[in-house]
């Protein structure tokens, strides 16, 4: 283990489950979860907190987990996107992307669905226009984007009902 | 369409799942036991000598296992680059590039890797450093390389101590026919123009990245690289072992629009593991991998010769393409850019020449379009400035040279197997006519075309196992980049089968496992791989129906396969697959296995496999305050024959369609000095979400005239081609200022400059 910095004790709830671990202090949110929880789903891109490949919730709250210092998890409720899914049942965001064939490569994937649940959580019926400004900050290089602002449509208005 | 069960249809994507939970598996997510961790020491010069390297502070850091340079490369043959075997793993005496590799630091953690790295102190002795291809070429500039090649008959060229002649040309290229001299000279109008390409970044999401173990004289490698095959090849040279000793898996990867073609990270990661003994990770950062390769930069002058009515007696082309410090899969890219450059038009008299330049700069290699983007767009605008001079609409114009189906593009090639005079009319009808100018709005139309002479090297194999139950395992050597091909192979796996498509499931690419798939690039592997697992599927049904007929007792000849049952209607009987494995194995203990081959013979025999068409239009709207260009209607024709899965396959076309929008409008990699000022996702612009277009079209014109399964050809890069030309004429049209000299991307302060002009 590194003797470059000081560690600390992180304790956070991370999917519903608490766990106790000790982090270097400079170590990251996208570290934590990667390579200590073994939770590799959340990608990480630019390391800018610019692409958005690496968005988790915390607290209810999406933030760029490969910026986002780990110590600052502590007492925290965090969700990813292996959380999502966990009583067996996909998320609607999940089933919308699968429907609406909102992915290709699938490595923007997590951080849009994460970013598209949080959107979901805080906005009554958004506009077109909220949700791709919501959006901007997520990058997908494969899609042109058509098929995510579909997806998340359909997650936002599941049976159907028209914008207006 | 209705006959089929399976194909047509918009299924599912088969990785989706895994996509949406997380579950996908990258290369980055690879962690081996006892893995240890690589970061590069990259060079800070653009061209220099290098004089000495101190490792010895990085060496005694903490946690450090080793800092390799090229001189701990003894016995190893320590360079790669398929065409031209220049590229160097570690620099030796000489750095070409600022960011090239010069050392690697292996420690316990990519932290205290990233640390040490800091340590190592490199000693250079400066060289001229030449940017861009003007330079490189100038009388007088120096040789970037202290070899040449001897071109040969295999896939390699043989590099060569130069002769002292050396110049900065990699390759060089001359393509004509007829008599172009003549041709200006009796023509009505001719018409001039140069386009520059910008120097791109296809910018996938996932950076490059190999995990290798070396050990008991076997190196197995997990990669990001979309040519498995070819990596396992390029290793197997660099450490003189055979191909039986080296695998390369793909997992997932994470984007690659052809920029992880051929090598990249690998032999720096198995240099590490051989080096230390240990499994070893090298995962570069955005930045870094930005240092790593590029796509070639183009600047073409074009000058076209035309009757009064618009026919084209002749085409020139001049064709510089700055590549950068390494040949790399370049000099194949210059000969596609000359196939690439002039359109699908009939040309009387043609005279291309071109030629790929040595420069200071990041190498530069494959990326969608593959030559065609860089070319085209000089070609294109060029045909419409004609238009404009010579008073023509733009799609009259091209309706009087277009090329008839089954006309050659190409002498002694595959003749046109695409119905284009019929694509453009699809084209033009659904994108329409601009709105009029509104206060601070000018909107202007622009729309191009191009083929391709894609598929690449005709060499794909599949097997399909019929397991115990019924369902089936299809094996190809294709790389799931996101492209849908596992979805697409599938699908023609369960149509053949008459199986569920659910009971279907496909491997990822492994070169110990998987038959050889010798490349997932050039739009092939819908068409190749494709018609490889048709055959496997229907060798695997062959195999079955023997079976029976042994067990019945009656001729092969006899036996068919209907609705996934065995039967023969003589004797009126009929058995599942499972049933007729059990009858002739053994309950439980049968397997069919089917295997599919697709080389240069028969239908794959004229080359290309396929001409890829690529079809699309914009309307722009030009903000005269600021110069911002803003595309409002995107419109592609897709021209891919059959569309196994019509949702990806438009994906495919959307995708590639924006990413010429970004390479027209925003993209374009800044050099100051000798050092490149943009490799960060901030500065380097690619599109977003709310660039995109309120209205798309991705119609898809499907005629069943591919050489592929059920009348398949290529698609997925089609899209790009024409976009720097569409996107230049709308821009021209929209201000009515038709240029000499296109500088692409068209930046908000290029338009502006434009705009400026016009008003004094």
């Amino acid at each position: 283990m590194s003797s470059y910095a000081a560690r600390r004790s992180v304790t956070a709830r991370v999917n519903g489950q608490l766990f106790t671990q000790e982090i270097d202090v400079f170590s990251t949110l996208a570290e934590l979860l990667r390579d200590e929880l073994g939770l590799s789903g959340t990608k990480v891109s630019c390391e800018l907190q610019v692409c958005g490949a690496c968005s988790v919730l915390v607290d209810d709250h999406p933030v760029s987990a490969c910026s986002f210092l780990a110590v600052d998890c502590d007492g925290a409720r965090i969700r990813t996107i292996e959380g999502l899914a966990a009583s067996g049942c996909l998320h609607p965001v999940q089933q919308a992307f699968i429907d609406q064939f909102a992915l290709q490569c699938g490595f923007c994937t997590p951080g849009f669905v994460m970013m598209s649940v949080a959107l979901l959580e805080s906005t009554d019926s958004p506009s077109r226009d909220e949700l791709m400004e919501y959006l901007d900050g997520n990058m997908c290089r494969c899609t042109g984007y058509r098929s995510i602002v579909e997806a998340v449509e359909a997650a936002l208005r599941p049976n159907g009902e028209d914008e207006e | 369409m209705s006959t089929h069960r399976v194909v047509g249809r918009p299924l599912p994507r088969v990785d989706a799942h895994e996509k949406v939970t997380g579950g996908a598996q990258y290369c980055s997510d690879v962690r081996l036991p006892g893995m240890a961790h690589a970061h590069v020491v990259r060079s800070e010069r653009a061209h220099a000598k290098i004089v000495a390297v101190d490792t010895a502070a990085a060496r005694s850091a903490e946690g450090v296992l080793a800092v390799i340079t090229q001189q701990d490369l003894g016995g190893l043959f320590p360079f790669y680059g398929h065409i031209i075997t220049d590229h160097p793993v570690l620099a030796g005496d000489r750095v070409r590039f600022m960011g090239e590799p010069v050392a690697l630091v292996v420690a316990e953690s990519t932290r205290s890797a990233q640390r040490a790295a800091k340590l190592v102190s490199v000693q250079y002795e400066d060289l001229p450093v030449m940017i861009s291809a003007e330079e490189a070429l100038a009388e007088g500039a120096v040789s970037i390389h202290q070899h040449t090649y001897k071109e040969g008959g295999g896939v390699f060229w043989e590099t060569v101590p130069d002769d002292g002649s050396g110049d900065n040309i990699a390759h060089q290229r001359e393509m004509s026919w007829g008599d172009i001299d003549t041709a200006v000279a009796e023509s009505h109008l001719t018409i001039e123009t140069t386009a520059h390409y910008p120097m791109l970044y296809a910018y996938a999401m996932e950076p490059y990245c190999a995990v290798a173990k070396y050990a008991n004289d076997t190196l197995e490698v997990i990669s990001s690289t979309q040519h498995p095959y070819m990596v396992r090849g390029e290793l197997a040279r660099i450490f003189d072992m055979r191909l039986s000793a080296v695998t390369v898996r793909s997992p997932y990867v994470g984007g690659g629009y052809g920029s992880k073609s051929w090598t990249k990270v690998e032999p720096l990661a198995s240099i590490a593991s051989w080096y230390t003994g240990r499994p070893v990770k090298v995962a570069l950062s955005v930045e870094e991998a930005m240092l790593t390769t590029r796509a070639d930069a183009a600047t073409v002058w074009v000058r076209s010769a035309f009757a009064e009515d618009g026919r084209i007696l002749g085409r020139e082309f001049d064709i510089t393409l700055n590549t950068g410090a390494y040949a790399d899969s370049s000099p194949s890219i210059l000969d596609k850019a000359v196939h690439r450059c002039f359109g699908p038009y009939r040309i009387p008299n043609l005279s291309v020449s071109a030629r790929l330049v040595y420069t200071n700069t990041v190498p530069a290699s494959s990326y969608r379009g593959f030559g065609a983007p860089q070319t085209n767009a000089a070609g294109e605008y060029n045909v419409d400035r004609a238009a404009s001079t010579l008073g023509i609409d733009p799609l009259e114009i091209r309706r009087r040279n277009m090329l008839e189906r089954g006309e050659q593009v190409l002498p002694d090639r595959r003749p046109l197997d695409g119905d284009v005079k019929a694509d453009i009319e699809i084209l033009v009808k659904e994108l329409g006519t601009p709105p009029e100018a509104e206060e601070g709005v000018r909107y202007g139309m622009g729309f191009g075309c191009s083929v391709s002479d894609a598929g690449a090297y005709p060499a794909s194999i599949a097997t399909v196992k019929i397991l115990s139950d019924g369902s089936a395992l299809v094996s190809t050597g294709a790389v799931e980049i996101g492209q849908g091909s596992a979805t697409a192979l599938s699908q023609i796996a369960a149509e053949e089968l008459m199986l569920p498509f659910e009971s279907i499931r496909i491997s990822q690419s492994d070169t110990a496992n998987t038959p050889l798939e010798r490349t997932t690039n050039a739009s092939r592997t819908t068409t190749l791989v494709g018609l490889a697992v048709q055959r496997a599927s229907r060798d695997a049904l062959d195999k079955l129906r023997s079976m029976a007929a042994e067990v019945w007792g009656c001729d092969s000849d006899e036996v068919s396969t209907v609705d996934g049952r065995v039967l023969c209607e003589s004797h009126s009987r009929n058995l599942s697959y499972q049933e007729t494995m059990d009858a002739w194995f053994g309950p439980g203990a049968g397997e069919t296995i089917g295997v599919g081959i697709v080389r240069k013979t028969g239908a794959t025999e004229a080359m290309p496999p396929f001409w890829e068409v690529g079809m699309a239009g914009v309307i722009v709207a030009v903000d005269e305050a600021t110069g911002s260009v803003r595309v409002q209607k995107l419109v592609t024709v897709g021209d891919v024959g059959f569309a196994i899965n019509p949702a990806t396959t438009e994906g495919q076309d959307l995708g590639a369609a924006t990413q010429g929008l970004g390479a027209a409008l925003s993209e374009e990699l800044v050099y100051e000095g000798g050092q490149l000022i943009n490799p960060n996702v901030v500065d380097y612009r690619i599109p977003r979400m709310t660039d995109l277009p309120a209205h798309i079209s991705t119609v898809l014109a499907e005629r069943g005239d591919g050489v592929g399964p059920y009348g398949a050809k290529g698609g997925g890069e089609g899209a790009l081609n024409p976009m720097g030309g569409a996107v230049a004429s709308a821009v021209s049209r929209a201000l009515d200022i038709w240029q000499d000299e296109v500088v692409l991307p068209l930046t908000p302060e290029r338009v502006w400059n434009l705009l400026s002009k016009e008003e004094t």
